[in-house]
């Protein structure tokens, strides 16, 4: 307490010496009889001085205390300081200054004043916003005093609001168009509202008024537009991310695998047993969620491997039944998983990194989280495309999807080909679970809400066509977004479901049809 | 009845079959009367065994329909459960505009949750429903329109196979976030539940149970027969022809979608019958029903029963149904395994189902 006293005092130094002489002009009534002591209260509070902050308070609390000489001394638990300088003092010998309710009248509405000015950006911000709401032309000098001495942008904005919305009250017509203006030159809803209810008031102002409301208004649309894009971009980010292995399993293989969405939840629980075993290692604790990453690729993979091996295989040409096969698989897991963690949803907490909310310009609040997955969705898009498009095993998936009996004859195990490319897609759904642990409920039943809609996303897309994966989710993705304001969260959804349908009428094969013989089979 | 496999001599399954059929189908009669001995007589069937059975019977009625479009067609329809919901809302509808004054907000036409929600009249899609013949009408109409336009845009863009089955279970999935909205005029997640009587009877009586149950079976055994003869008759064999090479029949000069929908309608239409006759037996009709999982699990019904032959699908709805039954209370949680383990089990060791186990066992 007493280090920070100092260091406001330091800061107070800094002012001219005149305010200085006022502050210690009045702070000596402090010390005087009840009626000087409410005056000198006023006084301060009007000053605007935060240096009158901690001997007021400690009037209140009963430890100002006055020596013989009339100096004040503030006691604290360590012994005591100078009210006037703050450096240290001794307190022996100085008597408690005693008040009535009147002087606490006047301390506590001075105090409040003073908040403006106080070296707690929290009080400042709190204080500002009390203003605002209060609205009363007495509080503009008040509100210029702290102005002047004020630094940080986010407590400038509302005390600019606020002194703006004091203005719009004062009698004269200058100060009343410059609050005007200051209002119209933001975005914010309240200072619209205020503006209205200045508008019956002001039958002189009603053209500014006018003007101030319409450009809030415009500001305002702009903000909501860039709002719900943002919405839909994280939207499609996560569709894009649940559908990226099915694009892989079912675009590129032509396998039908309904248990997707528990090879997604597999990733999600993999992350959150990646963060129990690390949490006691206080190296590795923070790296939690990156290891999750190729540990869930891993589970997830290997999930796929068995099940391709083992099952799937001996399907292939028969898509109906692996549909059926695939879902009484992921119905065992998924049970699996329910008796083995409990049906319950499993915490899994986000590094310090992914938290909090960031605004972007235009006063765009975007959650933390959700831009990262943004930004991993895409990163992770290109990963994959690379690595189908660059790599040998991306060539021999390639040539094993457009024609498998050549690919054979030029020599390629078509069989371990197959195994791999499963495996791949469904070690891209447990990633995807991974993102999904981040924004999403980990429970057994996390897949299950993504599935239909990554199909909805792979067939709209077009099956084969990993870029049309792409622009299917962000566009799905968008499209929900724009509906919901006015037709609900699930309406929204059905409407994307019903359009969806009737597009494939038009267009059977998607946004962007595989061509070729492959595309006929 | 022109060209079919009737046509050969019955063999020693099929005369099997048919004589297993009508026995289960009279032991299925006598389960009310059974019911009607004292508890302590060794042939008494206790009010359980009634009730859960006549529910199987129509499931037996939806696997019946979903064994016509999926088995005989080729539509592996993933959302048969809508249609079996939508039938059971018409009946719920039905059954909640008889409750009449006797509802516990006691207003004279709006149910209690209209009420509760504030509504002042009721929707315009509610008239009509306290008409019995209006509301069956409505029980076969609403799955069968839904049923026509959702095939019409299907079948007539060829989109076939899994494509097809993806946009059922999406439809279905649609349709439960519909219902689950308050401001449908459907009871949101709560359904329609509390029904007093159907016909003039009182629903919690012996005697409309019995009613319900005999009207379940006879249902069954007409909508099997009904099934038998389309499938027998020359448009079956086109239909049975589509599902094996859809080109090849289109190119011999086939109305190929027309086909198609009408075996689509009508299992949807036979679906919603099914489930109009579910409701009054178990009371309640909510969203849940419309959950993709219902709908899959009718079709491991057909799977594990033997998909295309009719009976298969009433078999396997019966033994898939009872060993749920059983198992749910025994084991409840092996039985999601068990589940799991059917769908894999049929798909790859047994994939005529367990009437191909019996033919297996006929040669």
């Amino acid at each position: 307490m007493a280090r920070l006293l100092a260091l406001v005092l330091m800061v107070a130094l800094a002012l001219p010496a005149r305010a200085q002489d006022a502050f210690l002009d009045a702070l000596a009534g402090l010390g005087g009889g009840f009626g000087a002591q409410a005056e000198a209260a006023d006084r301060l509070g009007s000053l605007g001085d935060p240096r009158a902050i901690a001997p007021m308070r400690a009037l209140s609390d009963g430890r100002l205390l006055r020596r013989a000489d009339g100096t004040l001394v503030i006691r604290t638990d360590s012994g005591g300081i100078e009210a006037a300088t703050g450096a240290p003092a001794d307190a022996a010998g100085a008597e408690t200054v005693r008040i009535n309710n009147r002087v606490r009248v006047a301390l506590r509405g001075a105090l409040g004043k003073l908040q403006l000015v106080s070296p707690d950006a929290a009080e400042r911000l709190a204080a500002a916003e009390a203003v605002f709401r209060s609205r009363s032309a007495e509080n503009v000098p008040l509100l210029d005093a702290a102005l002047a001495r004020e630094t940080q942008p986010r407590i400038r904005e509302r005390m600019e609001l606020a002194l703006a919305a004091s203005r719009i009250v004062a009698t004269d017509p200058a100060q009343k168009r410059a609050g005007i203006a200051t209002l119209g030159a933001s975005s914010s809803p309240e200072a619209r509202a205020i503006l209205l209810e200045a508008r019956a008031q002001n039958a002189e102002l009603l053209a500014e008024i006018e003007a101030a409301v319409a450009a809030i208004d415009r500001r305002l649309a702009v903000r909501r537009a860039a709002e719900t894009f943002f919405q839909g971009l994280s939207l499609g980010s996560v569709l894009l991310l649940a559908a990226l292995g099915l694009a892989v399993t079912f675009g590129v293989m032509g396998v039908i695998n309904m248990a997707h969405g528990e090879f997604v939840m597999l990733g999600a629980y993999t992350t959150f047993l990646v963060q129990q075993a690390l949490r006691d290692i206080p190296g590795l604790a923070p790296f939690a969620l990156p290891l999750s990453v190729p540990a869930a690729f891993l589970v997830a993979g290997l999930a796929g491997l068995l099940m391709e091996r083992g099952l799937i295989r001996h399907l292939y040409g028969r898509p109906l039944e692996t549909l059926l096969l695939t879902f009484g698989v992921g119905m065992m897991i998924q049970q699996a998983v329910r008796l083995a963690f409990g049906a319950q949803n499993r915490e899994v907490t986000s590094p310090p990194w992914m938290q909090g909310t960031l605004m972007l310009p235009f006063d765009i609040p975007v959650t933390a989280n959700r831009l990262w997955i943004l930004l991993f969705s895409l990163a992770f898009f290109l990963l994959i495309v690379a690595a189908i498009r660059f790599t040998r095993f991306g060539l021999e998936m390639r040539a094993v999807t457009q024609r498998r009996p050549i690919a054979a004859a030029m020599g390629i195990r078509t069989g371990r080909v197959d195994a791999l490319t499963f495996a791949f897609g469904s070690g891209i759904a447990g990633i995807a679970g991974v993102a999904l642990s981040q924004i999403d409920n980990v429970s057994p039943n996390l897949g299950t809400g993504y599935i239909i809609d990554s199909f909805l996303v792979v067939v709209f897309g077009g099956v084969g066509s990993l870029a049309g994966t792409l622009i299917a989710s962000f566009g799905l993705g968008l499209v929900n977004k724009v509906l919901e304001p006015w037709a609900g969260a699930v309406l929204a959804k059905v409407f994307v479901l019903v359009a969806v349908m009737v597009f494939i009428q038009r267009r059977p094969r998607g946004l962007f049809p595989q061509k070729g013989r492959a595309a006929e089979a | 009845m022109s060209a079919t496999a009737l046509d050969t001599p019955p063999s020693r399954l099929r005369l099997g079959l048919r004589a297993g059929m009508i026995g289960a189908v009279c032991l299925l009669a006598a389960f009310p009367v059974l019911n009607q001995l004292p508890e302590t007589h060794a042939l008494h069937v206790s009010d359980f065994l009634v009730s859960v059975s006549g529910k199987w019977i129509c499931y037996a009625i939806l696997a019946l329909s979903l064994d016509l479009a999926w088995g005989y067609a080729g539509i592996l329809s993933l959302g048969h459960g809508a249609f079996f919901a939508l039938g059971g809302y018409a009946m719920g509808m039905h059954l909640m505009r008889l409750i009449g004054p006797r509802g516990v907000y006691g207003h004279p036409v709006l149910p209690d949750f209209m009420v509760f929600l504030g509504y002042r009249e009721l929707p315009w899609y509610w008239l009509g429903f306290d008409n019995v013949a209006f509301a069956m009408l409505m029980v076969l109409l609403v799955p069968g329109v839904l049923a026509l336009v959702l095939g019409w845009l299907c079948f007539r863009s060829r989109i076939t196979g899994v494509y097809l089955s993806i946009i059922t279970q999406a439809m279905t999935y649609a349709l439960m976030l519909a219902f689950f909205r308050n401001d449908m005029g459907f009871g949101g997640n709560n359904g329609f539940t509390d029904f007093k009587e159907l016909l003039g009877m009182p629903l919690n009586t012996g005697a409309a149970r019995a009613a319900l149950f005999y009207a379940s079976l006879v249902s069954l055994v007409v909508c099997y027969l009904l099934c038998r003869w389309m499938t027998a008759t020359k448009y079956g064999r086109v239909l049975t022809a589509i599902r094996d090479a859809e080109s090849r029949v289109r190119f011999l000069g086939y109305d190929v979608t027309r086909h198609k929908l009408f075996a689509f309608v009508a299992s949807a239409m036979m679906a919603g019958l099914a489930g109009a006759l579910y409701v009054p037996q178990v009371g309640i009709i909510n969203p849940g029903e419309f959950s993709p999982g219902n709908s899959i699990e009718a079709v491991v019904w057909v799977a594990v029963g033997g998909r295309g032959t009719l009976v298969g699908a009433v078999l396997g709805a019966f033994s898939v149904n009872g060993l749920k039954t059983w198992l749910t209370s025994a084991a409840p949680d092996l039985w999601l395994f068990v589940l799991g383990g059917l769908f894999v089990a049929v798909t790859l060791f047994l994939p005529k189902g367990l009437i191909g186990l019996l033919q297996g066992r006929g040669k």
